[in-house]
């Protein structure tokens, strides 16, 4: 028998589970486990990293949602908060980090800045936001987003997390996989002459074509 | 015993002998992704087996443009940014900026708005180095429980800069001659509280921290600055004082209303660490004491001079520099108006950038691991540094 829908699945799990039996997927456990034990990478870029030190204090405790654990090295970590303005200089590092990430990885962009620039986007050093170079998963708007934001965003990467599939290639859908990323390395940009080379990563960036209406 | 051959240099390292033997030096690059680089900030430090010969600070990782931003804005519209340079204080460098464009046309602030100012300016210093004092244990170990500590009282700060200016960082709030708002009803009462309850923190961080004996043997005498280094390179702010330079702005300048309120400077004996975190100690008690006065005596009346225009804003032609005491240091705009609705030149004297200059010369010697205690202790924000 194969159940496709998942609320259907969710009732049989629910009728059984008042017989005394659990039934669950592998798959269940294992993004359980992950979701409910992130480690995101100790980061801080500018403003919104005192924000993300908020979350992680003992008002707002991201512990309550298993993501206090900051790892320093992005070898031990799971999840990358880019917190605050990523400039120029900074954009090869940035990219550098999240390459030396372990599979499976997601990014959250917090804050104005690291999604298009910000109120710093006129700037020159500026870049008009980390999308350009890597895949994100979240967004928070906000400058600074306030850390019930910051947690929101969390509990939706935890809700992504948990619809993924970490089945092998051959079998299931392969359109929403965790390990999907392989070795791949994202190209870092280097500061050329005039502006970062290149300018954007083609394979993560492609934003819609901007429509004036004459 | 055959004689050791001499290392060759190799890709572009310095070799440097150290003592009797011919050892290879290390070149680390700490940061700009460090957890005890305070951000984005770099230190390639030279090292001999553990000790520092040689450290290069390497900034620019922040540089967000702020000065050529507000060059191409109006007056009003580079005060938001100025929360964006130091992130702790916000309100400090909104209060600076306010200051110079007031000097710059002679502008006058009333009464209760300067009253306003410094129980602002004294709430931020207390937020600043309570989390100074935090994030500098922190950096020597003590992981997490003194910051969570400050954390919790920072976010009782936060709460009250929430309910009167609508932001918990960014605040936003001082405009030329006065504030945006006067202080919501019942927001002094709650000031009153806090400072009231403010103290038994400041015990209870005493006597978790100040006798400590690791504390005690990692800050003593590491990373001296002596007065006449500290007033050659510019430094300003506590890491002066704690050099023992009576050298307080608010004192010396008495700016806004400063010169009303009874309040000592207190000042370092041997310039290491310990004195500089001691000293933010000291200097939270006397703020305390200030925001006592301050409260005390707060007048009734408009928070904002209705002289100023707030659109259309246009200074008169010249220059000028205003400076405050920031919880980190002397913190200036050098102004050049030509007239017009922007500034024609618009240039900070951070403090923290100023005093990082000293890094070097109090690191040399010491241990790779007191660096970052040095560090640590000079109180620097990138936003300030690189702006």
């Amino acid at each position: 028998m194969e159940i496709s829908d998942p609320q259907e699945m969710e009732g049989l799990r629910s009728e059984l589970q008042k017989a005394g039996v659990f039934v669950t997927t592998m798959e269940f456990i294992y993004n359980w486990g992950r979701s409910s034990s992130i480690w995101p990478l100790q980061f801080g870029l500018a403003c919104c990293a005192i924000e993300m030190i908020c979350t992680a204090g003992a008002r707002f405790d991201l512990a309550r949602f298993g993501a206090e654990v900051f790892r320093p090295s992005p070898r031990q970590a799971d999840l990358m908060i880019v917190s605050g303005t990523v400039t120029k200089k900074m954009a090869p590092q940035v990219v550098r980090l999240y390459n030396q990430m372990p599979e499976p990885k997601y990014v959250i962009t917090m804050g104005a800045c690291a999604i298009s620039g910000g109120p710093f986007k006129q700037g020159y050093n500026v870049l008009k936001g980390v999308d350009r170079f890597i895949p994100v998963d979240v967004h928070i708007p906000g400058c600074p987003p306030r850390p019930e934001a910051l947690i929101h965003a969390l509990v939706t990467l935890q809700k992504k997390i948990s619809a993924q599939t970490t089945l092998p290639r051959e079998q299931g859908d392969v359109s929403n996989r965790a390990y999907d990323k392989g070795d791949q390395h994202y190209p870092v940009p280097q500061l050329g002459a005039h502006d970062i080379v290149p300018p954007f990563n083609p394979e993560v960036w492609h934003p819609e074509p901007v429509r004036r209406d004459s | 015993m055959a004689q050791l051959e001499p290392p060759t240099a190799q890709r572009g390292y310095q070799i440097l002998s150290s003592r009797d033997l011919d050892a290879q030096t290390l070149e680390v690059a700490m940061g700009p992704h460090h957890p005890s680089t305070h951000g984005v900030f770099r230190m390639d430090v030279v090292l001999d087996g553990e000790t520092v010969t040689k450290l290069k600070p390497v900034f620019g990782y922040l540089h967000r443009n702020h000065e050529k931003i507000a060059e191409n804005t109006s007056w009003i519209g580079s005060m938001p940014y100025t929360d964006r340079l130091d992130y702790f204080c916000s309100l400090t460098s909104n209060w600076a900026y306010a200051l110079s464009v007031e000097k710059l046309c002679g502008i006058t602030v009333p009464e209760r708005a300067e009253y306003l100012r410094v129980i602002l300016a004294e709430l931020t210093r207390l937020a600043n180095h309570a989390c100074l004092a935090g994030f500098f244990v922190n950096d020597l170990g003590a992981m997490g429980t003194p910051l969570l500590y400050a954390l919790r009282e920072r976010e009782k700060i936060l709460d009250l800069f929430e309910w009167i200016s609508g932001a918990r960082m960014m605040c936003n709030f001082m405009r030329f001659g006065g504030c945006r708002n006067d202080a919501p009803e019942g927001w002094l009462a709650a000031t009153r509280k806090l400072v009231a309850h403010f103290p038994s923190f400041l015990d209870e961080y005493d006597r978790l921290l100040t006798g400590n004996e690791i504390i005690l043997a990692r800050t003593q005498g590491i990373g001296i600055l002596s007065s006449a280094l500290a007033i050659d390179s510019a430094m300003s702010g506590p890491c002066l004082r704690a050099s023992g330079v009576n050298y307080d702005i608010r004192k010396v300048d008495a700016y806004g209303i400063y010169n009303r309120f009874n309040f000592r400077v207190p000042l370092g004996d041997h310039g290491d660490c310990y004195d500089r975190m001691m000293l933010r100690l000291l200097e939270m008690r006397e703020s305390l004491s200030i925001l006592e006065q301050a409260l005390k005596e707060i007048p009734e009346g408009s928070v904002q001079n209705s002289a100023v225009k707030i659109r259309n804003f246009k200074p008169p032609k010249g220059e000028c520099y205003g400076r405050i005491e920031t919880p980190k240091g002397e913190l200036g705009f050098f102004l050049i108006s030509d007239g017009g609705t922007s500034p024609y030149r618009y240039r900070i004297r951070p403090p923290s950038f100023i005093n990082l200059t000293v890094l070097e010369d109090m690191c040399l010697g010491q241990k790779l691991a007191d660096a970052v205690t040095i560090l640590g202790s000079i109180d620097i924000v990138l936003g300030e540094v690189d702006r």
